[in-house]
């Protein structure tokens, strides 16, 4: 594998780092199954990528992108707060919807952002080559979102959102709005997600409706490798897992692709991932002795 | 103090199954009182309970608790006035949480939680102080998570829990019933202890006559979601556990088939 290819992969794992950071929030703080992350994604994408051919500034475009997916979080949790739809179906119908808002938004199903100003121009041409300034850039984003997930999960209003997803029943009797903190929590989750997308039209020079798909199951991966590695020893671990996670998923997958013994080809992808997932699941269980 | 004016719940109105659990309860606890509730199954304790709590919103009458009429808020809009200790050990704490990150949660029971560190140094050393008292060693697991501990333990945790911000009322619901008779004498001992201390206005359910007579000032009896008996002061001391067994047969019009689990 080359160095641009391994740099490629650590720079796109950093970028689903913000994917993997959403669905922990999701997944395993507030015990959330949400799919919206497959709609938020490519919405993100979608939002900076149109708004930087109109010339806004490209920070200013990622807020608005974040903000936008902060809002296909907060339907998410509307619909299955306030009517009551089982959270999985909820979030697969604001999926479904945002296949179309996307479409919308881009007027057509691919923006290129070619020679268009975007958040990392400044530091291009500063000596340091292309492929090692991009990793560097989201690298730096991702270490200030980790730790801002990190001191808002420890602080009082954080451990209110933990006990919403760990028992809810406790939560509320200890005075916590459990329906607010699920708003308030899939709000940010999908705003992180948005902003992984805003990257990720940044990084690599389009927005694509179909760059969500799986998504999900990317950002899933990489929480779950991050768990194995780490296991499960507290908020800030955790967070270092789904980065890590995230990183090792992508240059795994580069390193797959790569070795032609293995004859895979890119289209494989998908399938690749679904087997790394599946086997991530299984193997604690087969480690408990298979019996759980 | 705690005021229940008339009382009415009815669970599936207009199916066939429509149960009238409480029906016209009007009960006056004083401030600092110490009040065990019996009752066999199905006779309105969970549900006296949870109307208290929040969890049940009564369909009829008023909720008093303190100076502030309750009747028709949630659980956790009155959970500022509302402590409470679960009869399932694993349902009043969270596993996925340490000791003091629980501890942390309970001490802001009621107010609002901002993005202040949860556990700054001066917190973590009063949350200590406070597990030490248990005698248990947890002192030195604070940061251990939650399911690492037995169901007693977890019990214990949950009753300093209970204590650490204000309330107005202790609610206990059965909260020995899942536990091995010494560590129910423990948790019950340790109970009696922490309301004693803080002259805590305090309602205890449970299903043990025994527990309900030696525990408390006053008892009250629950059937078919009406207070049937109520008895406080002398009357209350000479009664014993086989006069409240014949209250409940004659209150039923029939023979218990299961003492023991009345006597328990």
């Amino acid at each position: 594998m080359s160095q641009i290819a391994f740099w490629g992969a650590v720079e796109l794992g950093l970028v689903y780092a913000f994917v993997a950071v959403g669905v922990f929030l999701a997944f395993r703080v507030l015990d959330f199954p949400d799919l919206t992350v497959d709609g938020s994604f490519p919405l993100g994408a979608a939002v900076t990528a149109v708004l930087i051919i109109a010339g806004v500034n490209p920070w200013l475009a990622a807020t608005v992108a974040m903000v936008a997916g902060a809002t296909a979080g907060i339907v998410t949790a509307l619909l299955n707060v306030r009517f009551k739809i089982l959270n999985l179906l909820a979030s697969i119908l604001t999926m479904i919807a945002l296949f179309s808002v996307n479409l919308r938004v881009m007027g057509k199903p691919n923006v290129a952002l070619i020679n268009a100003d975007t958040m990392l121009s400044p530091f291009y041409g500063l000596g340091l080559r292309d492929f090692y300034v991009r990793p560097l850039f989201v690298g730096v984003l991702v270490l200030i979102a980790v730790v801002l997930v990190w001191r808002f999960l420890e602080s009082d209003a954080g451990l209110a959102m933990r006990a919403t997803g760990a028992n809810a029943r406790m939560a509320r009797a200890q005075g916590v709005d459990t329906s607010r903190q699920i708003y308030t929590g899939m709000a940010i989750s999908n705003a992180l997600v948005a902003f992984g997308g805003a990257l990720f039209a940044q990084t690599n020079g389009f927005a694509d409706v179909t760059s969500g798909v799986g998504t999900i199951v990317v950002g899933l991966a990489a929480v779950i490798i991050g768990e194995t590695l780490l296991g499960a020893r507290g908020i800030l671990l955790a967070l270092v897992g789904c980065v890590l996670g995230s990183i090792l998923y992508r240059v795994a997958i580069q390193v797959a692709l790569s070795t032609d013994t293995l004859g895979l080809q890119a289209s494989d992808l998908n399938f690749v991932t679904a087997v790394l997932v599946t086997v991530a699941l299984i193997l604690p269980r087969l480690r408990r002795g298979g019996a759980a | 103090m705690i005021n229940l004016e008339n009382i009415q719940v009815v669970f599936g109105k207009g199916t066939p199954l429509q149960k009238q659990a409480l029906n016209g309860v009007s009960l006056t606890i004083e401030e600092g009182a110490f009040v065990t509730v019996i009752g066999s199954n199905g006779a309105g304790k969970s549900t006296l309970l949870g109307v208290l709590a929040g969890d049940v919103l009564p369909g009829g009458g008023r909720v008093t608790i303190g100076k502030t009429d309750v009747t028709r808020k949630g659980t956790a809009a009155r959970a500022g006035l509302v402590a409470r200790v679960f009869q399932d050990p694993l349902a009043g704490s969270c596993g996925a949480l340490s000791i003091e990150e629980n501890l942390a949660l309970a001490a802001r029971r009621g107010e609002s939680r901002r993005l202040t560190p949860a556990l700054g140094p001066k917190r973590r050393e009063h949350f200590r102080e406070r597990i030490a008292e248990l005698n248990l060693g947890l002192e030195n697991r604070m940061r251990d998570r939650m399911d690492l501990l037995s169901g007693g333990q977890r019990q214990a945790v949950s009753l300093v829990m209970a204590t650490l911000a204000g309330s107005e009322v202790l609610l206990l619901d059965e909260h020995t019933a899942a536990l091995d008779p010494g560590m129910a004498e423990f948790i019950m001992n340790l109970t009696q202890k922490i309301v004693s201390e803080r002259k805590l206005t305090t309602l205890m359910v449970t299903h043990s006559m025994r527990q309900a007579l030696d525990f408390g000032h006053r008892t009250i009896m629950l059937h078919g979601g009406e207070i049937v008996l109520d008895v406080a002061g002398d009357s209350r001391k000479t009664l014993q556990v086989e006069d409240l067994i014949a209250m409940f047969r004659r209150i039923r019009g029939q023979t218990l088939d299961d003492d023991a689990l009345l006597i328990g």
